[in-house]
């Protein structure tokens, strides 16, 4: 089984979240750099438990971004993984990112594409549905379990009401949530080994923005915490009723 | 013109639709064309009511084999219908089915795609749309370039809006591709109120000790008719569900009113409840973070403060 894990490099959760440059642009000074959670934790960890239980799985990594995401890309295969694709583009187009994926799946006839839910940046979660689209494959979103059987994938994944489970056929694309996989670390075998593991670059294929941002905002601080007597709870119900109009 | 698409759970509309419909009939307005509506599978509701939230017209692709979620059957015949009906923005609600679907949709008519909006399009230059990024803790307005749009608008943001008028009800016929995927098993949680739907969320964190001391937040939660939360540790330790976890790894909400019960306020707990128009918390310790993005803070002992705040709503309620 031939396994494509989609990596996302992500501010780390708890950056300050700042914009320079007449709003326009993340301030990345300072930030510390991580896998997307959902993608590490999840979605890649989950394809490296296949292939210890399958050792013949081959798992590809491939993540859209210039030279600074290769710490990232280098970190995962340090987790797990055979060989790594970075597409050299900067676009934060969801669409862009989607159809430059596109092409590497395309050309690596994966029988599985993970990815994680959403990435804690841009929280888009589009990756997956729109890979689903251009590729015409079976997607199943927000999957905390994930099996496979000879060619029948068998899927738990969260909907409005409860839990779900489904089967499909391989090949397909799946968005990996808490629940998929047990979070590890890397340990120094894994980085050392991550050193001399393959990791090609490949030119953007050209396709037009769909999308572009234009401003970034921070929303407005709170105005200030109202403190409440513990001995006089009437009067929290009361502000909650009157002033905040909530209940 | 505006195609909304209405989603179901259950054979029943979800409330996220009633929003997303809402919303679309606003951008309508603005861009002065019709508003529509778009469902399928079987519902139980009657379809003319959709018209109390905007919709002129109601497509229903009538068929059982649409009742629960396949991307890629859904995808196909709702990009198909909003071809055919000639479309020029498709609104879905940011929730779970929105978000499987709607990316999708948005590749099948080539169309530039927003998720996770939260206002209403400005169209004085091109057509921006607001959304929330960095998981609630900055928003960024995108402008979509293509002719087609498509927008998911994020749950409780934009609220629903009454519009005392009827809709038309039409079936539609698309052919419907087959079942990507077969659904063997579907456990729901019975009697709960869903967490991205409830107005009202009490929530509880490692403050409360242990899952033996819930009660008074399940007492509180009642009182109220709300539905209950957790922060990630509380879920990790198993004193709560999963499915109760909040914050950055966990649901993102955004109720009206949620009240924080021990819990310290971590940036990570922060970045999925921030959305929330009230927030009231509960701790001893009054160097907590969350009182920074807190309205209303209680400084003292939970297992005293949350049984006198449940009777005080009980008493609330008795002479309301």
């Amino acid at each position: 089984m031939k396994i494509l894990v989609c990596i996302s490099k992500t501010p780390d959760t708890t950056a300050k979240i700042a914009f320079i440059e007449g709003n326009t642009k993340f301030d990345e000074s300072g930030v510390q750099w991580i896998i997307n959670p959902y993608d590490e934790w999840y979605a890649l960890v989950r394809a490296i438990e296949l292939k210890e239980k399958d050792p013949s799985t081959i798992i590809h990594l491939v993540t859209v971004g210039g030279v600074e995401a290769e710490p990232i890309i280098r970190k995962a295969l340090a987790l797990g993984g055979d060989e790594a694709i970075r597409i050299d583009s900067n676009s934060n187009d969801s669409f862009t990112v989607a159809n430059e994926i596109a092409q590497v799946a395309k050309e690596g006839a994966y029988d599985l594409i993970f990815t994680g839910k959403e990435t804690i940046d841009y929280n888009s979660a589009c990756i997956g549905s729109m890979l689903s689209a251009l590729l015409d494959l079976p997607f199943v979103s927000l999957a905390d379990h994930f099996d496979v059987t000879g060619n029948t994938a068998t899927i738990k994944r969260e909907i409005e009401s409860g839990e779900e489970t489904c089967e499909a056929t391989l090949p397909m694309i799946v968005s990996c949530q808490k629940g998929m996989a047990e979070q590890r670390i890397p340990n120094m075998r894994g980085i050392m080994a991550a050193r001399t593991k393959p990791l090609k670059v490949l030119t953007p294929a050209a396709s037009t923005a769909t999308t572009s941002i234009q401003i970034f905002d921070l929303p407005p601080t709170k105005s200030g915490v109202k403190l409440i007597d513990p001995e006089n709870m009437d009067e929290l119900v009361r502000l909650l009723k009157e002033e905040a109009k909530v209940i | 013109m505006v195609l909304v698409y209405i989603d179901q759970a259950d054979q029943q509309i979800k409330k996220a639709s009633l929003e997303a419909l809402s919303y679309g009939a606003a951008i309508a307005k603005q861009l002065g064309c019709a508003t529509e509506a778009l469902i399928a599978g079987t519902v139980k509701e009657n379809l003319a009511e959709l018209g109390n939230y905007g919709a002129q017209k109601v497509h229903q692709l009538k068929n059982e084999a649409l009742n629960s979620l396949d991307v890629k059957a859904h995808s196909t015949i709702i990009a198909a219908a909003a071809k055919s009906l000639n479309a020029t923005v498709v609104v879905f609600a940011h929730n779970i089915n929105g978000k499987a679907i709607a990316p999708a949709v948005a590749v099948r008519l080539g169309a530039g795609i927003v998720t996770g909006a939260c206002s209403l399009p400005n169209t004085q230059n091109g057509f921006e749309v607001t959304k929330t990024v960095f998981s609630g803790k900055a928003f960024a307005t995108i402008k979509i370039e293509t002719p087609i749009k498509v927008i998911a608008i994020n749950q409780n943001s934009f609220g629903i809006q009454n519009h005392n008028q009827a809709a038309s009800v039409e079936e539609i016929n698309i052919p419907i591709p087959a079942a990507s995927i077969k659904i063997t098993k579907v456990e729901k949680i019975e009697g709960e109120i869903p967490l991205t739907e409830a107005n009202l969320v009490v929530s509880g964190g490692r403050g409360l000790k242990g899952p033996e001391n819930w009660g008074i937040l399940l007492d509180l939660a009642k009182a109220l008719g709300a539905a209950t939360a957790c922060s990630r540790p509380v879920s990790d330790s198993d004193w709560r569900p999963h499915h109760e976890h909040v914050g950055q790894t966990g649901i993102q909400i955004a109720p009206n009113l949620y009240i924080a019960i021990g819990i310290s306020g971590a940036i990570q707990h922060l970045a999925g409840v921030n959305r929330s128009k009230t927030i009231v918390v509960i701790n001893k310790d009054p160097e907590a973070p969350f009182f920074k993005a807190a309205d209303y803070g209680v400084v003292g002992d939970a297992f005293e403060i949350v049984p006198k705040l449940t009777a005080a709503i009980l008493k609330m309620k008795s002479t309301a």
